[in-house]
């Protein structure tokens, strides 16, 4: 169905091909997996499907690459019915004004008759569960909506092939299985051909019937799911315990890897429960009493009790539009409380300027780029330096001991995600403020990323800093969080120690505890310790 | 009735004939009701999306409107005779300036007179504003005939551009505060500038690559030949109706250059016109239909104009208020029906579809 002929792909003004010879082979009705660490190449591969990459990027395309028989010599206009692609950020491309219409847009482009669209939309809002948003704005969406009409905006036209870039990476575990859900029907169903890049492996390793690994040489790589995870360098949870513990076959789901693990389950038992509590907290950083906050006509958080002290790391949890984001944006002061108070030492947040702000507290937002502005690193750390009037090289020396070894040279806007997320977080964190706050702060970075970041967010606590960071990402709160809290329905609806608080609960709990469970193991790193112990 | 949205070129053109009714009269309690009319049916039909909430900013910017036309007459304008409320000192302007004063007498009908006036832009204002919220402007697009499609995209997405904008102003606000950095005055709008335009710039691209990765300005089979021709004879009939149009208004051009080169450039374009529809690759998707409440509208809309139009003509007492001697405005009988009739579409228009079904 999709053939790369030995493809090499060059981006204008880069030094080196973001894809060497790629040959692939994509066969009708594969759900087939891209992996790959950050920046290795994965989007470039998926956008060259239907011709994006070139016609879009400009740069220099050598081999060809078909799909159903037609090569993408023709613009990505005349692939539109046979591939439907959808982007990182699915709202940004949508035409229309109604969910509707967004859906039929494909369909009047390819001129196919009318009543032909009428039946067609109808069976897309069917197929995708959406007949209830019809006539929604497409505008007034949430993230795991837009997902799914973005999904059928490409399915109207209908293509054999869907090409997806990283389609759960912004969603919350509830709304991801549903995403995930759909492409497996169609899929099994009506044999399309799904290819998607994903870092979330977690949560598709499962479903995929191949993987492809896009190596730190540009090159892909492809097999069947088991024998590419035994040595990828990215891997879910799973197949990193099963690699600790010996099991073979790999077992890539949560299922298998369960009847794997009565042997390891028993042994851990032996060993007693796992170990780390909660650390004693410090004093009260920040404090937060009968909160309540609007945005717009909407109440998003009522009745919102809170104390966060030093040392602690606070996973702040809850499906998308729980009001996450919103109680971190009252934290640090971007958004006034409707009702009760908040007090970061002893002060309201919202009722300081903004030089004194910073030294108070800290937030990184989740895209972090918007936090940089300069045109290098150096100018980035200088400037931080004397804006907050610190000692030259406060900043620079706070980057370094996040993330080592970063080119000072190079505009910011070029490092990887995990570069550009270290150099926003040592900006935020050179005026030293007690309270440091991170939205979303995993998405697009791979396994090893994160995992440094875990790292990171445990020494802040170590000295004494408080850490809230709102999240979808269990596993990482799983590695790095003392303290979890859950919001619902604009309340707190759980709070307590980390390991009780996703042990407890089937959507949050990361794999290893499902694996383990009854026992409340979190980590692959904690059971290997176990073991070696 | 069942639910539907409006045919949007019925809200257009409503709108259009009531503005056009509001420039036929300065009564201010006519004018009000004009107003008044808008209002009623936007109150009523005005669907719950982004861009229906644009009819309160219209209705501040006429408010504006009216005081910066009368701050504008108490600096600038003609000196009525009158009742002297103040008196600003008058100075004198270089030559370059010579007949507009600056300063003066200032009096109530001076005052008055401009804000009637200024009433009167600004229902013209509020109308296009009511078209504007009752109207999906995406719906406007796919009404518009397939081969303006084109010219119909590029105002879809400036559309779509405006609210994006405002959002990424708000992100890169909140980015400059948590930064510590001013995010308001001089130096806050120079440093968001950079990077509002980058976040624009972005968005659009990816826009761009979605629309075309969905098939947008898909050629389709029609032969390349065929294509040169229609845009030849595009072409060719614009510049004949362009030289036709300077025959008639310049006096001394020979006859042949008027009105027939008007005919057939209006004819070459009327025909290429149709064979690019004819060979159009478009279709479309549940198109508005035209039916009886779509000619209501429209013909509660002309109502309020003819009924200006006719009072005009019959020389009807009230519709331009005289200042001296300064009297409270009347209230001529047959306009005023005729601008409440404007307010029909309120009851007679179908209901708008529930967002959630």
């Amino acid at each position: 169905m999709i053939t790369f002929e030995h493809v090499t792909f060059t981006y204008p003004d880069a030094h080196a091909p973001a894809l060497v010879d790629v040959d692939l082979e994509v066969d009708e009705g594969e759900f087939f997996l891209v992996v790959g660490e950050t920046g290795a190449g994965k989007s470039t591969l998926l956008r060259a499907v239907n011709g994006l990459v070139p016609h879009f990027t400009g740069g220099t395309l050598l081999g060809t690459v078909t799909v159903d028989g037609v090569t993408t010599r023709t613009p990505p206009r005349e692939l539109a019915d046979r591939v439907g692609i959808v982007g990182q950020n699915p709202a940004a491309g949508f035409v229309a004004d109604t969910v509707e219409d967004e859906l039929a847009y494909a369909m009047e482009n390819l001129g196919i008759a009318p009543d032909i669209m009428r039946r067609r939309v109808e069976d897309v809002l069917d197929l995708l569960g959406i007949a209830a948003l019809r006539r929604r704005p497409v505008s007034t969406l949430s993230t795991g909506e837009a997902q799914r009409v973005a999904i059928g905006s490409v399915l109207t036209a209908s293509p054999r092939v869907l090409v997806l870039d990283e389609p759960t990476s912004a969603l919350d575990p509830g709304a991801a299985e549903d995403v995930l859900a759909i492409l497996t029907r169609l899929v099994d169903d009506l044999g399309l051909t799904v290819l998607l890049a994903e870092h979330r492996l977690e949560r598709v390793v499962q479903y995929a019937t191949r993987v492809a690994v896009v190596d730190a040489g540009q090159r892909v790589v492809a097999g069947t799911p088991a024998t590419m995870m035994a040595g990828a360098p990215v891997a879910p949870p799973v197949v990193a315990l099963a690699r600790v513990a010996g099991w073979n076959p790999l077992p890539l789901s949560v299922r298998d890897a369960r009847r794997a693990a009565h042997a390891l389950r028993e042994h851990l038992q032996l060993l007693g429960p796992p170990s780390g509590s909660m650390p004693a907290t410090g004093d009260a950083v920040a404090v937060v009493s009968n909160l309540a906050a609007r945005y717009g006509p909407n109440e998003v958080l009522h009745d919102v009790d809170l104390k966060i002290g030093q040392g602690e790391i606070v996973a702040v949890m809850g499906r998308n539009g729980a009001g996450k984001s919103t109680l971190l944006r009252l934290l640090c002061g971007l958004a006034r409380p409707a009702h009760g108070s908040i007090a970061i030492g002893g002060v309201a947040p919202h009722e300081l300027g903004a030089s004194a702000l910073v030294r108070k507290v800290g937030l990184v937002p989740p895209d972090a780029g918007t936090l940089l502005y300069e045109r290098t690193v150096s100018d980035e750390c200088v400037v931080a330096d004397r804006e907050h009037h610190l000692p030259a090289g406060t900043t620079s020396a706070t980057l370094d001991r996040i993330e080592p070894g970063v080119d000072r040279d190079r505009h910011p806007r070029d490092l990887s995600e995990g570069q550009r997320l270290a150099l926003a977080l040592a900006v935020v964190l050179a005026p030293a403020p007690p309270l440091v706050l991170l939205d979303e702060p995993t998405r697009g970075l791979d396994y090893s990323a994160k995992a440094r970041l875990a790292i990171l967010l445990g020494e802040l606590a170590g000295m004494g800093h408080a850490v809230a960071l709102a999240t979808h990402d269990v596993e990482l709160v799983a590695e790095a969080a003392t303290r979890a809290i859950v919001l619902a329905d604009g309340e707190i609806v759980a709070d307590g120690p980390a390991r009780e608080v996703v042990c407890h609960s089937p959507v949050f709990a990361p794999q290893v505890a499902k694996i383990l469970a009854p026992a409340q193991w979190l980590t692959v790193a904690e059971v290997k310790a176990a073991l070696a112990s | 009735m069942r639910p539907r949205p409006l045919h949007p070129l019925a809200w257009w053109v409503w709108a259009l004939t009531l503005g056009a009714a509001a420039l036929r009269t300065t009564n201010p309690v006519l004018l009000a009701l004009l107003i008044a009319s808008a209002w009623i049916v936007v109150a009523a039909r005005r669907p719950h999306a982004p861009w229906a909430r644009s009819f309160g900013a219209f209705l501040r910017f006429g408010i504006a409107i009216v005081v910066v036309r009368i701050i504008l007459q108490m600096l600038f304008g003609q000196r009525l005779p009158g009742h002297v409320l103040l008196t600003i000192p008058q100075r004198d302007l270089p030559s370059w300036a010579a007949g507009v004063t600056l300063g003066g007498p200032v009096t109530t009908e001076a005052i008055v007179a401009a804000c009637n006036e200024g009433l009167q832009l600004a229902t013209l204002l509020v109308c296009v504003g009511a078209a504007n919220s009752l109207a999906s402007p995406y719906r406007v697009l796919r009404a518009v005939p397939s081969v303006l499609y084109e010219l119909g995209v590029v105002v879809t997405v400036a559309l779509s551009f405006a609210p994006q904008t405002v959002t990424t102003v708000a992100v890169v606000r909140d980015a400059r505060r948590l930064r510590g950095r001013p995010s308001r005055g001089l130096r806050g709008l120079r440093g968001m500038a950079v990077p509002v335009l980058e976040g624009a710039l972005e968005r659009s691209l990816e826009l761009a690559a979605s629309m075309d990765s969905r098939g947008y300005g898909r050629r389709g089979d029609v032969p390349a030949r065929r294509r040169h021709a229609g845009q030849a004879a595009t072409l060719g009939g614009a510049i004949a109706v362009m030289i036709g149009v300077f025959g008639v208004l310049e006096r001394g051009a020979p006859g042949v250059l008027g009105i027939p080169m008007v005919v057939l450039g209006g004819a070459l374009l009327a025909a290429s016109l149709r064979a690019a529809s004819a060979s159009a690759t478009r279709s479309r998707y549940r198109p508005d239909p035209w039916r009886v409440p779509e000619w209501m509208t429209v013909a509660s809309g002309a109502a309020a104009l003819i009924a200006l139009v006719v009072a005009g003509r019959f020389g009807i007492d009230g519709l331009h208020p005289l200042y001296s001697p300064l009297r409270a405005p009347t209230l001529p009988v047959l306009p005023a029906v005729g601008v409440l009739c404007a307010s029909l579409p309120a009851f007679v228009t179908p209901m708008l579809p529930s967002d959630s079904t």
